[in-house]
């Protein structure tokens, strides 16, 4: 691993993206287009839109980091570049991180946007700090980098890639907690929640932003996200092949 | 130290989607030297390269590049390679691009402008690669693997639909670097170009039919035409045993 081809990678990448200013006009504005949207759908309870509207705004990046980190990571497959990279000397950590890097302060920049609308301007509150949701949201987005990054090698053309959001990401959505609390879910529903990478991000999502004092449970919620985040990595590492048939 | 083959490929084996692409292939390419790789389209060039500069999963056999196994670690330094669909960023600039290969392999500033002049695109470093036509963008690939001056340089198809006027500029360059000591093995599947190279590897299906100098070529089979020529020793081989020869 090296410092100066881990730090060009997520150069590269950060160019990339510059050289696209649609992309980033739409990371950067349809979360906060979306949260604006449940703003006035529960206009008239605002108790709703708090308990929606509030760990939202700490998952939208997970959503589009797994999205745009398939997409990319399957051009770089299929374009020839990662065969090439592959032939120079530049470790697998080094794209990964790359990568990594890049997409965590584009998330950043994401989450403060809709951070700072939401909370200061649309009314939501954050009991324990609209910056520990911001932090949070930072992590659900390397996780979704994590998982798109894996999924990537399964897909052959951005067709099928486009697809993994909903087949993959959508049932984490539903189950977990946002929409129905889990508690209230049939069991066996409930115990697939227990194995999705995003229950763990929306319950701390959600711990941050009630009232009741943070415990432990908020740091192992913390430590299941950094564990599937580095699980997925690993996996996506296994999935950058020197060798190819 | 000074051993005289770059690179030697011993019964070299490659299966892909259950068909065999390469059939107990050996050859020997000398240091120093421009060899052109020649045969026509599907003949199993580019799968010889990808498995020289170890990216391929082959399925018996041996490559040795530059003293090492090939895909070895010690040699992504010393080996540059260009496919021949242009493996770069199309989404950044010439300049970016070039930025971006010089950080991994260590080159510095002048050097990546000395490299863009060699490709005959200086002044172009701001323009998306993306924009650019198909000859150029393989220009800009392979000024990526000229940036740290690879011992050993596998170049696939280089000089497909670029200009004539390039081409042979481009071959010009080819003997300085092979001068300054560099390797370079490159493959074309146009045989006018097979004048161009100090010695040739001639392939068909997935085998090697001759290694020569392009004299050698022309003597062996009395045809002073190089295509003329490699038609003849097709017709040999085949006479030979034809293209499935028995091997043990």
């Amino acid at each position: 691993m090296s410092a100066r081809a881990t730090t060009a990678t997520a150069q590269r990448v950060l160019w990339q993206i510059r050289h696209d200013p649609r992309t980033v006009a739409l990371l950067l504005v349809v979360p906060t287009g979306l949260l604006v949207l449940l703003y006035f759908l529960f206009e008239g309870q605002p108790h709703t839109f708090q308990r929606i509207g509030a760990p939202l705004c700490g998952l939208f990046p997970f959503i589009v980091m797994f999205l745009v980190t398939s997409i990319a990571m399957l051009r770089e497959r299929t374009s020839g570049t990662l065969e090439r990279l592959m032939t120079l000397p530049l470790a697998k950590v080094d794209i990964l991180f790359g990568y990594g890097i890049a997409f965590g302060l584009l998330a950043a920049l994401q989450a403060l946007i809709v951070c700072t609308v939401g909370f200061a301007i649309l009314g939501l509150h954050a009991a324990h700090g609209a910056w520990l949701v911001g932090l949070l949201a930072i992590a659900n987005a390397l996780l979704g980098m994590a998982l798109g990054l894996s999924a990537s090698a399964f897909a052959r053309t951005e067709f099928q890639a486009v697809q993994f959001m909903p087949a993959l990401i959508l049932p984490q959505l539903l189950l977990c907690g946002l929409f129905v609390a889990r508690s209230q879910m049939a069991d066996w529903l409930h115990a697939i929640s227990w194995l999705m990478p995003l229950t763990y991000a929306y319950e701390a999502l959600a711990r941050a932003t009630a009232p009741a004092p943070l415990g432990g449970a908020m740091a192992a919620d913390v430590l299941a996200v950094a564990g599937f985040t580095l699980a997925a990595l690993g996996l996506g590492a296994l999935t950058l092949r020197r060798r190819t048939a | 130290m000074a051993e005289a083959s770059a690179l030697t490929v011993e019964n070299l084996r490659v299966r892909r989607g259950g068909r065999e692409v390469l059939r107990a292939l050996s050859l020997e390419v000398q240091r120093g030297t421009v060899t052109g790789l020649l045969g026509p389209s599907g003949c199993g060039k580019s799968t010889l390269m990808r498995a020289i500069v170890g990216v391929q999963i082959i399925a018996s056999g041996n490559v040795t590049v530059l003293g090492h196994r090939a895909g070895a670690a010690e040699l992504r330094r010393r080996v540059g390679y260009v496919t021949q669909a242009p493996s770069v960023y199309a989404d950044i600039t010439i300049g970016e691009n070039l930025r971006y290969f010089a950080a991994i392999v260590g080159a510095d500033r002048e050097r990546i402008e000395r490299t863009i002049a060699t490709v005959g695109l200086a002044g172009r470093e701001r323009q998306l690669v993306g924009s650019l036509s198909g000859g150029e963008r393989s220009r800009v690939s392979l000024a990526t693997a000229l940036l740290n001056q690879p011992e050993l340089l596998i170049l696939d198809e280089p000089t497909v639909g670029l200009d004539p006027l390039l081409r042979s500029e481009l071959w010009g360059f080819f003997h300085e670097l092979a001068r300054g000591g560099t390797t370079l093995l490159v493959s074309s599947h146009v045989m006018d170009e097979a004048g161009q190279c100090d010695r040739l590897l001639l392939m068909r299906d997935g085998e090697l039919l001759s290694q020569s100098t392009p004299e050698q070529l022309r003597e062996s089979t009395g045809e002073s035409d190089l295509a003329q020529a490699f038609l003849s020793v097709i017709r040999r081989s085949r006479a030979a045993g034809g293209s499935d020869p028995a091997q043990t």
